[in-house]
């Protein structure tokens, strides 16, 4: 396959009288780390939403793949390849990390109408488990944990992990550095940086030093369109990019 | 270990239960253990939605009603002759009527299901309720087979090997089937089924990134119950010999879901604890006073209000595990 | 086609009565996320405080006081002891304490008036009927509930979209937790929303008495069809529970009217009456499973 992996074309969303999505175009191409960037507001939650399947498009496409998944339900995007993290971190908190990662796991390997064999200890599924973890840099000894007990960033780290388990092509993390200390922010970069490359990444992200650092290309959404798409030189020498976040600093 | 060797005694114990009831002095012990074990039953099944899926089914004594009817329409037509609808013949084989009841709870809960699951939390528990409702109006209505006087089923189910007249043996039936149960929903609990079942209850947001849509695998734990509640219900009507619309009401399912929550919710054998609890605590009270509602309500309310975790956190809490 | 038009009036005055009951119950939910079984009971509460001071004094007004009173009395006790710990808990715990509720009033309704339903007579001045169309009389009495309804439906419109505490209500209904977070004496606005479904539950307990009799288990009876009524309207709205209502009384009455004689068509006599009351009891959970097909969040639904 030779063109974008993912493709939006004019995608429109209200709510009531606000545009929140007024004629978005977007293309991610295979390999390619590609932020997403705005001033609140802007409709990247929507975007978002229309694109992970869990907000319906009023009109517009999404293609994956060059296959049409507009109208797909969010469960089969995932199938196709299409994963996704969450801003406001979703575990199953009763679950260890590790129960967590395997479960990811488990769904990745295909339907669970399985009824007998226990899958509490079934290496096939803990293994590769513990694999993703560490992938995604939670060290060993907090595998065991509960998930509600893990710290902030820990628990980015295991949302990083779950969203890596379908071997997806492409992976949209919703602002892996949200609600990150310092530190927590930088390891998470690092991750990021260690996965460019070896998949395709649609980043939204509010922390420009991260998203600078990562991006091969920048996106810029403001009013629920694209104003700006370039490299990140581009970007930053852009005059809308600079009028659309200085007017948001004044508060519009 | 310490736990298995303490479940080895108690299933001793409760093996041994009609002789000692028998050498104490008081037979009718043995027809109440019959009653807790079959709630036992309904209440472990009513455990794999409620306590491990998180989904608060109030409509759980229509498939315990329906198993009864399987039971008691099977009987009548056996002792007329005349088929069933013209297709089925009556029949009192125990494994025939057993099966013929878990085969009904699990189309009905199959249907029903199909249709609630499509809603969540307060709508479910009004719709599963509501549905219950239904089918309790329809037997009312069903005078071929007692409406709401119910319907006397003057011989128990034959079982290959056992002589279910005697009270004993239908207990240790009872018991014998309650244990394979539990077996079976403990494998099915801990297997990749109620992972993704358990998943489902702590998020099915997080459930749909990973590519998991939650829907076919609850209406399939709902099927699972639905059979396990039918069960229970055909044994209780063997155990009572008669079977009526009250099987279905809205309250039994309610005391249904006391037990789960009362013994201590998704966990394997709180359901069993909670059902000796209500049945033991109904029959305390009710030897008291014609008006033991009155003092089960508030006892309902302080257990939801002060006893988190029900009668299983207090057994962890004396022997931790 | 007279006797259309009585089933029909008799189809809305059923679904005044539900309304009355969802209103209360949906707003009660819409606003402290509580589902509150123990909402037929301040209906039977209601009936029974009403009945007893008819039987005593002779007197329909004081009846009507003592009924309102009764159920808000015991409703605000209820929101006071047992509700107000429930509201940050689970729809499970909510279900099984107000579960507990139900058994110990109607076990207290039993031992204050025994098991023996209870009848109450119209007051005289709606003893008639009235002609509502040449040759066709209408009941004064099952008038004056619509009235009534119709009434409280105003009402409830004037209180939530003209009035400060209605647009805080209906905020609470949307954006629950944002009006939490703006510090609203939220305690005062759940007391006052607790304390109008308690009265409207009480009022519709009142004026079904002549028409019901009062008996323990009148209140759940009345319930799971106000389920059916919120599951229809959509959870949380007045309007959908209006709706709703009016839906599921009009159903209800016009299956028990029509479907017995239906069904003679094709057997006997008595298994008919028995089987079509059995179908008409079932009418409105079918109606219910075909809106839930459609439109699984109901007509109105207030979280859209």
């Amino acid at each position: 396959m030779s063109g974008p992996l993912l493709r939006i074309e004019n995608l429109q969303k209200r709510f009531g009288g606000l545009r929140a999505t007024d004629g978005l175009d977007l293309e991610v191409w295979p390999g390619e780390l590609h932020a997403l960037i705005g001033p609140n507001g802007a409709g990247k939650s929507t975007a978002i939403g229309q694109i992970t399947g869990e907000i319906a498009p009023d009109a517009g496409r999404i293609l994956f793949g060059g296959h049409d998944i507009t109208r797909l339900p969010a469960a089969r995007r995932v199938r196709r390849g299409l994963s996704r993290s969450f801003q406001v971190v979703q575990l199953l908190d009763d679950a260890t990390a590790e129960a967590n990662a395997a479960l990811a796991v488990q769904a990745a390997q295909g339907h669970s109408f399985r009824f007998w064999r226990d899958a509490t200890r079934d290496e096939s599924l803990l293994a590769p488990a513990r694999a993703l973890l560490a992938r995604a840099g939670l060290p060993a000894a907090r595998h065991a944990m509960p998930a509600a007990g893990l710290a902030a960033g820990e628990r980015k780290q295991v949302e990083l992990a779950l969203a890596l388990a379908a071997s997806p092509r492409l992976l949209l993390l919703d602002e892996p550095m949200a609600g990150l200390g310092a530190s927590e922010s930088r390891a998470m970069t690092e991750t990021l940086r260690g996965l460019k490359g070896q998949v395709a990444i649609l980043l939204v992200e509010h922390d420009m030093e991260a998203v600078f650092a990562l991006a091969d290309r920048i996106s810029v959404l403001v009013h629920g369109r694209v104003i700006a798409a370039g490299t990140p030189g581009a970007i930053r020498a852009s005059p809308e990019v600079r009028a659309a976040y200085l007017s948001d600093e004044d508060g519009l | 270990m310490r736990d298995r060797i303490l479940l080895l005694l108690l299933l001793l114990a409760a093996i041994a239960l009609p002789w000692l009831a028998e050498a104490a002095g008081s037979p009718a012990t043995t027809g109440l253990a019959t009653r807790m074990a079959i709630y036992a039953i309904a209440a472990a099944s009513l455990n794999l939605v409620l306590g491990y899926g998180g989904l608060v089914s109030f409509g759980h004594a229509a498939y315990f009603g329906l198993g009864g009817y399987a039971v008691g329409i099977l009987y009548a037509h056996w002792r007329s002759g005349e088929a069933f609808l013209g297709l089925i013949p009556g029949s009192i084989s125990l494994p025939v009527t057993l099966g013929a009841a878990m085969l009904a709870g699990g189309v009905s809960a199959a249907i029903l299901g199909a249709l609630s699951l499509r809603t969540r939390g307060v709508q479910f528990i009004m719709i599963t309720l509501a549905f219950a409702q239904m089918l309790f109006f329809l037997f009312v209505s069903l005078k071929a087979y007692g409406g709401d006087e119910g319907l006397s089923i003057r011989r128990r189910g034959e079982f290959p090997g056992l002589d279910l007249r005697d009270a004993a043996q239908l207990y240790w039936l009872c018991l014998g089937i309650l244990v394979l149960w539990l077996g079976l929903l403990r494998r099915v609990a801990h297997s990749r089924f109620g992972q993704v079942l358990a998943g489902a209850r702590q998020s099915e947001r997080r459930m749909a990134a990973l590519g998991v849509a939650v829907y076919p695998y609850r209406l399939v734990a709902f099927i699972l119950s639905g059979m396990g509640a039918a069960l229970a219900g055909a044994l209780m009507v063997n155990a009572l010999r008669f079977v009526s619309p009250d099987m279905m009401h809205w309250s039994k399912s309610g005391e249904l879901m006391i037990m789960v929550i009362l013994g201590g919710l998704g966990t394997a054998l709180g359901p069993v604890l909670g059902a000796v609890a209500l049945v033991g605590l109904e029959y305390g009270l009710s030897g008291l006073t014609e008006h033991w509602q009155f003092i089960l309500g508030p006892i309902l309310l302080l257990v939801v209000m002060f006893a988190r975790g029900g009668l299983m956190s207090l057994v962890r809490r004396l022997l931790p595990a | 086609m007279a006797l259309l038009l009585e089933q029909c009036l008799n189809g809305v005055q059923l679904g005044v009565m539900l309304f009355l009951l969802a209103a209360g119950l949906t707003l009660v939910f819409g606003i402290m996320g509580v589902i509150n079984l123990a909402h037929g009971s301040l209906y039977m509460i209601g009936a029974f405080a009403a009945a007893w001071v008819a039987a005593r004094t002779g007197s329909s007004i004081l009846a009507l006081l003592a009924g309102l009173a009764a159920a808000a009395a015991a409703g605000m006790a209820m929101e006071y002891v047992v509700l107000r710990r429930l509201y940050a808990r689970g729809h499970l715990d909510q279900v099984l304490a107000t579960f507990g509720l139900i058994l110990f009033f109607n076990q207290g309704m039993t031992l204050l008036f025994g098991r023996q339903p209870l009848f109450v007579d119209i007051p005289p001045w709606l003893g008639g009927a009235v002609e509502i169309i040449p040759g066709v009389p209408y009941p004064a009495y099952r008038l004056a509930i619509i009235a009534m309804g119709g009434l409280v439906a105003f009402g409830l419109w004037f209180l939530i979209q003209r009035t400060r505490t209605g647009m805080l209500v209906r905020a609470g209904a949307t954006h629950r937790d944002m009006v939490r977070a703006l510090g609203v004496d939220i305690r005062l606005l759940y007391t006052l929303v607790f304390g109008l479904g308690a009265l409207l539950a009480g009022l519709a307990g009142v004026m079904a008495g002549p028409i019901f009799s009062v008996q323990v288990g009148m209140g759940e009876q009345i319930l799971i069809q106000t389920f059916v009524v919120i599951v229809i309207g959509g959870i949380g709205s007045v309007r959908g529970a209006m709706a709703g209502a009016l839906v599921v009384g009009l159903t209800d009455t016009l299956a028990r009217a029509y479907l017995p004689a239906a069904l003679r068509g094709v057997m006997q006599g008595p298994d008919a009456d028995a089987l079509a009351a059995g179908l008409a009891s079932m009418g409105v959970y079918f109606l219910m499973a075909v809106v839930l097909l459609a439109r699984p969040r109901g007509l109105f639904p207030a979280h859209a």
